[in-house]
């Protein structure tokens, strides 16, 4: 029986029969049709989506949390409240010890600042960072490097500028690694071309940490800092045991919520993962059911017609078709059709995926980024077809060979 | 070729039964021409579905070419139907969507032939019915008369051992009958064994002998005037 499936005539059989009968075999593929062309575009657009937030956030760690100080807002151990609080070194140690599961603690400094090129003038946001920073925030290098660990160590007077600070500074197409510019009167060297993420706190010029402290006269003090959980810590109790830390050197009342900033990363990736999984969940379970729908359509017209078709399978019959040889060509014309319909479906979800890529290329913000679906996920899907179609198939071959020849031929 | 003795056949209605062959005995040679003949109802197309291997009977024993037709599954009904029997029905029963060269060649499919040897022996068969020139035509651009030669070529393009009709020429006006007749004469002549039901004399005149079949017996059987070649 297995010869059949390769023999090339029983597929040129099925191919006349489909071919012949256009108009049957459209209707009957456009539920399959449908419901992979559902499938396909919903699952690339879900993915688009995903990349479009991977994009955006995905510079940041997801583990991570930023942590500042504000001002109290209760009063605790003899201190008023609204008094203002300052993060420092010490509590990056405090932390980097005291806290169970801490990955990195970045601590940063930020400040304004006018930076001079030339005759250009412009006021930037200066970060006084230490390298690892790179480990907790990806840095897009276009030229040259990040601040490393001698730039820290020696004080030296380098940065590294975005993008957006290269445009308004120079002209473009010039190279800037090795240039000097003037930050607060004071000349450093551009050691790298960053390209930021266009999301989070805005990094429009990097020095070292050391430098920072130096020429804003910081002593130990800092804006604020980053912390990231190693993995199988949550963040989120890592975020808090920091915060009892803080509040203990701090003297801050632990019921007061507001004396301590914070954003945690991985409260906001929890969230937008969740809602992904739950697109993709929406349109795995509606383009399924569709696909399931339309298969058993598929089964449902294959039963009228081979209801239409008992004459003509008495004829084969009375020529000479075995029962299994009627089985296997109404199995194989429910395979190809739904296979045949799956594939049309794949290919007009992929046009569409392709177009609205092509659309979003040329938008300055696009919604969706590269929306695409994975080929394994392709593959499963036409192994599920193949599956479903033979399965189908099987009531109305069952159907077709129940009937006695003399009493199909006798059907008018 | 065709040997059956004493063999009945009823149909259920409802809880009783119809008898509708009550004992037939009749014995078909290898190159016979038989017509069978009879009122409506007596049983005629029963008796060739049986012979056809279409239907089963109840009772009584069929030999087919020598062999014993007995508790029969499907897949092999089928067998020796695409080997040993052809068929040529009152209502053509070609396929609507093929087209007369390709109905004549599915049999041909069904017995395991490739595609091209397929293609130029059913040429060769239209040829013989002389509608060559209709090969690539559907049936529903061909006459009555046209139609039943391309059935004709379809079931002797196996090469059978018997050609069953039932009733051949009752969809075609009576010039028409007279050539079918003749391609089934000319068939006859080269040796084939056929089986044919008629309710005309004039078209069972034209056979080598006549079996009369009334309320599910053989009234009569008797050759004809026809010279056997
Ligand atoms: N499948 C069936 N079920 C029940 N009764 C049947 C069936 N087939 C035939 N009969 C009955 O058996 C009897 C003989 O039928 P058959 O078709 O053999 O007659 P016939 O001689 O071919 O008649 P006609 O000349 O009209 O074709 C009829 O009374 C018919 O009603
Ligand atoms: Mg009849």
């Amino acid at each position: 029986m297995l010869k059949n499936i390769f023999d090339k005539d029983t597929w040129q059989e099925i191919s006349e029969v489909l071919r012949k009968n256009k108009f049957r075999t459209a209707v009957t593929m456009l539920g399959v049709f449908w419901g992979v062309f559902l499938l396909v575009s919903l699952l690339g657009a879900a993915r688009g989506l995903k990349n479009k937030f991977d994009q955006e956030l995905g510079d940041f760690a997801t583990n991570s949390v930023f942590i500042w100080a504000q001002t109290t807002s209760k009063p605790f151990k003899g201190f008023q409240k609204g008094r203002p609080i300052t993060l420092n070194l010490k509590d990056v140690e405090i932390i980097r010890n005291g806290v169970e599961g801490v990955e990195y603690v970045v601590p940063r400094n930020q400040t304004t600042s006018t930076v001079k090129y030339k005759t250009r003038k412009v006021s930037f946001g200066i970060s006084g960072d230490y390298p690892f920073l790179a480990e907790v925030q990806k840095q897009n290098l276009v030229f040259g490097r990040f601040i490393d660990h001698l730039d820290v160590e020696e004080k030296r007077k380098v940065c590294v500028i975005s993008v957006d600070v290269y445009r308004q500074l120079f002209n473009e197409g010039e190279y800037v690694i090795g240039r000097y510019i003037s930050i607060n009167d004071i000349n450093f060297k551009i050691v790298g071309l960053n390209k930021n993420g266009r999301n989070g706190p805005s990094d429009d010029i990097n020095i070292p940490f050391t430098t920072f402290q130096e020429i804003y006269n910081k002593g130990e003090d800092i804006s604020w800092m980053m912390i990231t959980a190693n993995s199988g810590y949550n963040i989120n109790d890592v975020e808090n045991q920091a915060k009892t830390l803080l509040k203990i050197a701090h003297n801050i009342n632990p019921e007061d919520t507001r004396a301590l900033g914070s954003f945690n990363f991985g409260e906001l990736f929890k969230k937008l993962t969740g809602f992904l999984s739950g697109m993709q969940f929406l349109t795995i379970f509606v383009g399924i059911s569709t696909l399931i729908a339309g298969v058993f359509a598929i089964g449902n017209i294959l039963l009228i017609t081979v209801k239409e078709r008992t004459k003509e399978i008495g004829v084969r019959r009375a020529l000479g078709a075995k029962p299994l040889e009627i089985k296997m060509q109404i199995i194989l014309e429910s395979v190809t059709l739904t296979l045949f319909a799956g594939v049309l479906g794949i290919i007009f979800g992929g046009f569409i995926l392709y177009l609205i890529n092509a659309f979003s290329e040329n938008s300055p913000e696009p919604i969706l980024v590269n929306a695409s679906v994975s080929i394994p996920i392709v593959l499963a899907a036409l192994g599920t077809l193949i599956l479903m179609g033979s399965l189908i198939g099987l009531i109305p071959a069952h159907r077709a060979i129940i009937i006695k020849p003399i009493d199909a031929l006798r059907e008018e | 070729m065709i040997t059956i003795k004493k063999l009945h056949k009823s149909y259920p209605i409802g809880k009783d039964f119809l008898h509708v062959l009550k004992g037939i005995d009749l014995e078909v040679k290898e190159g016979e021409f038989v017509s069978i003949m009879g009122s409506s109802g007596s049983g005629k197309s029963t008796l060739l579905n049986i012979l056809g291997l279409l239907d089963v009977h109840d009772e009584g024993e069929y030999y087919l070419n020598g062999q014993l037709i007995h508790d029969l599954d499907e897949r092999k009904a089928a067998i020796l139907r695409n080997k040993f029997l052809g068929f040529v029905f009152q209502s053509f029963n070609l396929i609507s969507y093929k087209t007369a060269v390709e109905n004549v060649a599915l049999p041909l499919y069904y017995k395991g032939l490739g595609r091209k040897e397929r293609h130029e022996k059913a040429l060769e068969y239209l040829e013989k019915v002389g509608l060559k020139e209709w090969a690539n035509h559907l049936p529903n651009e061909l006459s009555g008369g046209q139609k039943q030669r391309v059935a004709i070529a379809r079931a002797l393009v196996t090469e059978p051992k018997v050609i069953l009709a039932d009733e051949p020429t009752g969809a075609l006006d009576s010039a028409t009958s007279d050539t079918v007749m003749e391609i089934l004469g000319d068939i006859n002549k080269e040796g084939m064994t056929i089986v044919v039901i008629t309710h005309e004399e004039d078209i069972a005149e034209m056979t080598h002998r006549i079996v009369r079949l009334k309320d599910g017996i053989i009234t009569s059987d008797e050759k004809t005037n026809q010279k056997v070649n």
